[in-house]
């Protein structure tokens, strides 16, 4: 009986690390599918970007220096010049009617794929960001 | 011992066979037959004239040297585009020092997509305009090439960009047949229509 115990504990141990991993992975789950729908078109599925066209998202100094920025940047587009690692830019991004949820998960997601280390914003965060869009 | 040898001498020669440079087989010539003073012959991409990225016009006619690689875009497109233009930058990279091959490109937006406009894209784009061709002309005549180059493009305004269209990378041959394609999309295709390109071109050195 003891013995049979102990094999289900240490079952059910392994079963929640399995899951605690498996969580792990889809953190971002909804940024992931929200960027490979609306996103990776333009920024590319390894978020490169293309040429002097559009700027990458992977190891962008831009992205990572100017986090206050990037709700107002997806739900409002933005054009105009933009220097990212150097080099400028200067194309038509296009804004969508994203939720503050939607957009925070968005960005949660580019701020730690493809080996950036950038943070993690939160709702709030994201919604005092939308209210001074300018 | 002399079935030692024999089995060597046949293993051998299997070798020196399988070396042998297979030729790959000579690509189809797609499309519809079209029907030329009562005869049939293969489909071929009918007459064009654009203007290019220095307002000069510029025919089918003088692509009749050269092998080309062709696709329909516009600048402002939101969906496909910027993937169909890298995979095209994927092919252009690899024959970059060909004379033999070239590119082009047509808007399906001229309104906006004028040759100043079309010249910083390429720049942009970092492509020489001598060798990729983007090319701007009447919006109804582009829209009529689509289908010769078999491709679809029309104007939908539920479709972003307003513009519904496919992103079909094109090889034409020097006769104006369209001898291969790639689906622009698919990063997976882009290496059979660069292997394409080589035995298409194989085929005029054999001539
Ligand atoms: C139609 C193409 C297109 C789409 C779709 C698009 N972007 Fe952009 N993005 C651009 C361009 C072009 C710029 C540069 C704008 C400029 O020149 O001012 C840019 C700039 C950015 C920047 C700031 C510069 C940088 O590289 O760090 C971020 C962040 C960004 N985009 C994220 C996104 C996210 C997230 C999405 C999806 C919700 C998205 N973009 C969808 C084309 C696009």
């Amino acid at each position: 009986m003891r013995k049979n115990n102990q094999t289900y504990i240490f079952l059910l141990l392994a079963a929640i690390t399995i899951l605690h991993q498996g969580c792990d992975q889809e953190t971002y789950a909804q940024g992931k599918r929200l960027y490979e729908a609306h996103c990776e078109n333009c920024h590319m599925e390894d978020g490169n970007g293309l040429a002097k066209l559009i700027p990458p998202l992977q190891n962008s100094d831009y992205l990572k220096n100017n986090q206050d920025k990037i709700a107002c940047i997806l739900r409002h587009g933005q054009n105009g010049k933009v220097i990212v690692n150097g080099i400028e830019y200067n194309q038509e991004m296009p804004g969508k009617k994203y939720t503050a949820v939607q957009i925070t998960n968005i960005t949660n997601y580019i701020n730690n794929a493809w080996g950036n280390d950038y943070g993690v914003t939160s709702l709030e965060q994201s919604s005092i960001s939308l209210q001074n869009c300018k | 011992m002399i079935r030692y040898s024999i089995v060597i001498i046949t293993a051998i020669s299997i070798f020196m066979v399988s070396c042998k440079e297979k030729t790959p087989p000579a690509l189809p010539k797609l499309g519809f037959k079209k029907i030329v003073d009562g005869e049939e012959v293969d489909h071929f991409v009918k007459d064009w004239s654009f203007m290019n990225t220095d307002s000069a016009i510029v025919t089918n006619k003088d692509l009749s040297d050269v092998v080309y690689v062709s696709d329909f875009f516009f600048r402002s497109c939101p969906t496909i585009c910027p993937k169909v233009a890298r995979e095209m930058k994927r092919v252009y990279k690899a024959y970059e020092d060909n004379p033999q091959v070239k590119f082009v490109s047509f808007t399906l937006d001229p309104k906006r997509d004028t040759p100043q406009k079309l010249k910083e894209y390429a720049a942009n784009l970092q492509v020489d305009t001598d060798k990729w061709w983007f090319l701007h002309g009447d919006k109804d005549e582009t829209f009529d090439l689509t289908s010769e180059y078999m491709q679809i493009g029309y104007e939908d305004e539920d479709a972003p960009g307003g513009l519904d269209h496919s992103g079909k990378l094109i090889l034409t041959d020097k006769e104006g047949h369209i001898r291969s394609f790639s689906e622009g999309t698919d990063p997976d295709e882009t290496p059979k229509l660069i292997k394409d390109i080589k035995t298409l071109l194989k085929e005029y050195e054999e001539k």
